[in-house]
């Protein structure tokens, strides 16, 4: 329903075909409107369709006659009629989340969020705001800056907004007053520099009278900026901004139609491309270039941002629903824990440690949620602590996810947030109702999370050209059990046959690695964990890694069985009656234990998890030492 | 490369949406009611998919009382290679001879609505397109995208999800499920320009031409065929044109000589009654009838 300005009239009854042509080039726009009622919110919006001659006859028709008979106004053209019919679903019990409009300048298509009412504000702020360039934020000159205004501003700043209308309504009402405006400004100017807002405009208007809505009010002599519809019609759009960033396309669907055609689809949502164009396929890391991006009316020589596409690699490269095909010499990182807002949408409260679903971009994980840093209060700013958020609740969390996820923080660098590979939504996995909306802000454990460079000579090539297959003999027991001594013999017999080996020992990593780590359990679970990236490391490098470490916990000897390909974590329990180990007490651990001088002793007053199916058992009370590593050897060289 | 205009970026969203359906549900389908919004979607599925085949059917629920040239059109575009077209009518208002003449708003009710949902549970459809737009009327500015459904079919208003940034949440359990409208964005006139720059075929209807019509209750109805009872009246030919399309009994039209798509948009900018004037259907109950039919099913 879009119906021209007056001057467009004899242009389209002339030729249309003309009008059609300069139609078509317009640009798009998304704003949001935030406000109550009374601040003159449908008024405002009602006045904008109306003097973008948006409203048809029949429709003015029936504004008249409701204006006259339910019309708040006066008895004049009530322009909130055109928009409100929120008020009677919400009596209904329906909820709604955001009302979308429609209209047109000369220049613009505007699609306009408006979320009604005060209950569920942030819920539906934040789903308003997640789409919007611009914020229009009403404030009724009579009032004046409101604990509202604040919320607001932070709600669409928190959300991305970087541009900000302050539309000062009812201007009408205090006489155009300019010390009235000129001292909201002044209000609001602080407020603004304190929650790091930097671009906004302050428009005196009037939507009942009109004022410096599409037209300069002659009433405002003393305001020299822009009408609302002059803003709307030249600030800067978000998706301009989004094509200037690094490529960055989320692979939405492979099409797939027979052998000869392999296309991944998506929207981009940063950057452009061509053919040729350099591209890293995340997480996987590969490099190739792209060949093709396919249209049914023929190739295309470009792409940008905020264009579903679909493209042909050069190379034939693993590419899936959830990858990313990002610049290759820029592209973002994957992780799996991070510090993100939350925004709690749902009507039970979050479970910390619970699995929700997790859905970014085109990628769905399991992701478990740590109890909140703090909350915030979304009208004082105030920092809360909490153990939980609840329906409305905005709070800073950890967020671990089930595998690394491709991302950008929301709020990186440049002149708009990071939506597709930085915003997300969580879902409750028993009534799949949407229960959360996020934003990533940083990964946590940096180090694991620095994308995977894709090697050209791989865990393959090193394994042939040693002519053996890697493995780690992981030795798990008690202390004293002989883990290292078994171990050091298993070494050398293998070192006799040419085998390519290499013994990581507890206590040696201990003085070097891992010597900034004590003995809690946190220190410990991390002791291993290192342990098993470098064994992991080496095995890569094609050799048999031998590590000796009591590793108590089963999690842990998981986890790095978890790390390595199938097949290659062999465990190797060294089974010794916690007796017989405390008899031997080569280092006197045992006596420092039992006398209270050591704390945290696997068999004494820490526990130890015997493994339920270890590839090799070791009765050390039925073998020597040299026979337990005959028999490891044995073991070894005749797997498959 | 110039910035992308309104209409790229209304495409691109749709093509997003419709991808994003066949990605994350088991079963879809796409509503196809032969109208020229359903003619966009269709356009736009085959972009978004090419050169694959549509990876769905498309499913018209019919009535028999269509306009001759919908059927015509249907099964042309139902002969196109890499379509596959289910045509789904109500067994039981087949039988009982449900017409728009002698049974009124039963009509809509058994042949669409009801039909709609048997077609939905023979087929095991989990995820539906309809081509319906935010613009067409107040209450569905606040639609969703993506809209769930019961087991019944039945819509709960507080049930829906809120839809942020451009993330849909598409997970449902069994027997539930979603109405999709990758359209909601667009507006009257975006769907002409689109017509238009696509060059895409719709029904000769909506062109102006002479054709026998009798007027009843302020609207002028096309006589079709021979099934539309006469009471003495004798069919005028009037130059007219259609808004919307639907059973040609309950569909009004237009007088008009806008005969090309760009005559047809002149016409709808400088003339001045919002669209759905034309449509007998939204009389039935007054303001809020929509919202009931959704809550019973209809699209």
């Amino acid at each position: 329903m879009t119906l021209p300005l007056d001057h467009d009239r004899e242009l389209i009854a002339s030729n249309v075909s003309e009008w059609l042509a300069r139609h078509e080039a317009k640009e798009m726009l998304r704003f949001i409107t935030c406000g109550s009622v009374d601040d003159g919110k449908s008024t405002l919006i009602g006045r904008l369709l109306y003097d973008c001659h948006q409203v048809f006859d029949d429709q003015l028709a029936t504004l008249e006659s409701e204006s006259k008979s339910e019309g708040k106004a006066g008895g004049k053209l009530d322009f909130a009629l055109l928009v409100d019919g929120l008020s009677a679903e919400r009596e209904q019990g329906i909820t709604i989340d955001v009302a979308y409009r429609f209209f047109a300048s000369d220049k613009r298509k505007f699609i306009v969020a408006d979320t009604p009412g005060h209950e569920q504000y942030t819920r539906n702020m934040i789903t308003g705001a997640s789409t919007a360039d611009v914020a229009v934020l009403l404030i009724d000159a009579r009032k004046g800056v409101l604990t509202q205004t604040r919320r607001h501003s932070y709600l669409a700043n928190l959300v991305g907004i970087r541009r900000f209308v302050l539309a000062v309504t009812k201007m009408d009402l205090i006489d155009y007053d300019q010390d009235v405006f000129d001292s909201i400004c002044a209000e609001y100017r602080d407020f603004a520099e304190q929650i790091g807002i930097a671009e906004w405009q302050a428009i005196p208007v009037s939507g009942l009278a009109g004022d410096n809505m599409a037209a300069r009010s002659e009433k405002t002599p003393w305001y020299e900026g822009p009408t609302l519809l002059d803003y709307l019609d030249t600030v800067e759009i978000d998706s301009e901004a989004d094509a200037d960033k690094p490529l960055r396309m989320p692979v939405q669907w492979v099409n797939r139609p027979n052998h000869a055609f392999r296309g991944f689809t998506g929207q981009i949502a940063s950057g452009r491309l061509d053919p040729g164009t350099e591209v890293r396929i995340l997480p996987s890391g590969r490099t190739t270039r792209i060949a093709r991006v396919v249209t049914s009316a023929g190739d295309l020589d470009e792409a940008v941002a905020g264009q579903s596409i679909t493209v042909t690699l050069e190379d034939e490269v693993d590419c899936s629903r959830g990858d990313v095909i990002a610049a290759a010499a820029d592209a973002p990182e994957a992780a799996d824990q991070f510090e993100a807002t939350i925004v709690w949408m749902g009507e039970d409260e979050l479970l910390p440690g619970r699995g929700y679903w997790m859905k970014i971009g085109t990628q769905t994980a399991t992701a478990t949620i740590q109890e909140p840093k703090y909350e915030v209060n979304v009208n004082t700013l105030d920092r809360l602590a909490a153990k939980t958020l609840g329906l409305n609740a905005i709070g800073v969390a950890e967020v671990a996810t089930d595998r690394e996820i491709v991302f950008e923080p929301y709020d990186g660098a440049g002149t708009s947030p990071n939506r597709v590979l930085g915003g997300f939504i969580l879902i409750d996995k028993v009534t799949n109702a949407t229960v959360a909306a996020g934003m990533l802000h940083f990964a946590l454990r940096r180090a694991l999370n620095i994308h995977r460079q894709h090697l050209e000579v791989g865990r393959e090539t090193h394994s042939a050209l040693k002519g053996q297959k890697p493995a780690v003999l992981w030795f798990t027991g008690l202390s004293g059990a002989g883990k290292s001594t078994i171990a050091n013999l298993v070494e050398k017999k293998l070192a006799a046959r040419g085998r390519h080996t290499y013994l990581l020992d507890g206590d040696n990593v201990r003085h070097g690695l891992n010597r900034d780590l004590g003995f809690t359990e946190a220190d410990r679970i991390e002791n291993i964990r290192r342990v098993g990236e470098v064994a992991k490391l080496m095995a890569d490098a094609g050799l048999i890694v031998l590590t000796a470490f009591i590793s108590p916990f089963r999690a842990e000897r998981r986890m790095v069985r978890r790390m390595l390909p199938e097949g290659e974590f062999i465990e190797v329990f060294v089974d010794t009656p916690l007796e017989d180990a405390e008899k031997r007490d080569v280092k006197g651990l045992y006596a420092k234990a039992r006398a209270g001088e050591l704390k945290n002793f696997t068999g004494i007053d820490s526990p130890y998890e015997p493994p339920e199916n270890p590839e090799i058992r070791i009765d050390t009370t039925a073998m020597t030492a040299d026979q337990a590593a005959d028999f490891i050897v044995e073991k070894l060289l005749s797997r498959r | 490369m110039h910035g992308l205009t309104h209409l790229d970026r209304l495409e691109a969203e749709s093509i997003h949406i419709l991808r994003e359906t066949v990605a994350e549900a088991e079963r879809p389908v796409m509503l196809y009611s032969i109208g020229k919004d359903s003619a966009v979607m269709l356009h736009l599925a085959r972009k978004a998919f090419y050169p694959a085949p549509l990876p769905f059917p498309l499913l018209h629920v019919d009535t028999t009382w269509k306009f001759k040239a919908m059927y015509e059109l249907r099964d042309k575009v139902a002969a196109e290679p890499g379509i596959e077209l289910i045509v789904h009518r109500n067994p039981d208002a087949e039988r009982q001879g449900i017409n728009p003449f002698d049974h009124g708003p039963i009509h809509t009710d058994m042949w669409k609505t009801e039909g709609l949902k048997q077609a939905l549970d023979k087929y095991g459809f989990d995820a539906a397109f309809g081509g319906a737009r935010r613009d067409e009327e107040k209450s569905r500015a606040k639609e969703r995208i993506f809209s769930f459904r019961s087991s019944s079919h039945r819509w709960d208003p507080k049930r829906q999800r809120p839809e942020l940034w451009s993330l849909y949440n598409v997970k449902k359990k069994k027997g539930e499920s979603v109405r999709v409208f990758p359209l909601s964005n667009w507006t009257e006139l975006d769907i002409w320009q689109y017509i238009l720059r696509e060059k895409i075929e719709i029904v000769p209807l909506y062109f102006a031409a002479e054709r026998p019509t009798v007027e009843r209750d302020g609207l002028i109805l096309m006589v079709d065929d021979d099934r539309f009872p006469l009471n003495g009246e004798v069919p005028t030919p009037r130059t007219i044109r259609f808004r919307t399309l639907g059973c040609y009994p309950l569909t009004g039209a237009v007088e008009s000589e806008a005969a090309t798509v760009e005559e047809v948009v002149a016409e709808m900018l400088l003339t001045t009654t919002s669209e759905r004037q034309g449509r007998a259907i939204d009389k039935d109950a007054g303001s809020g009838s929509m919202e009931k039919k959704k809550q019973e099913g209809y699209f």
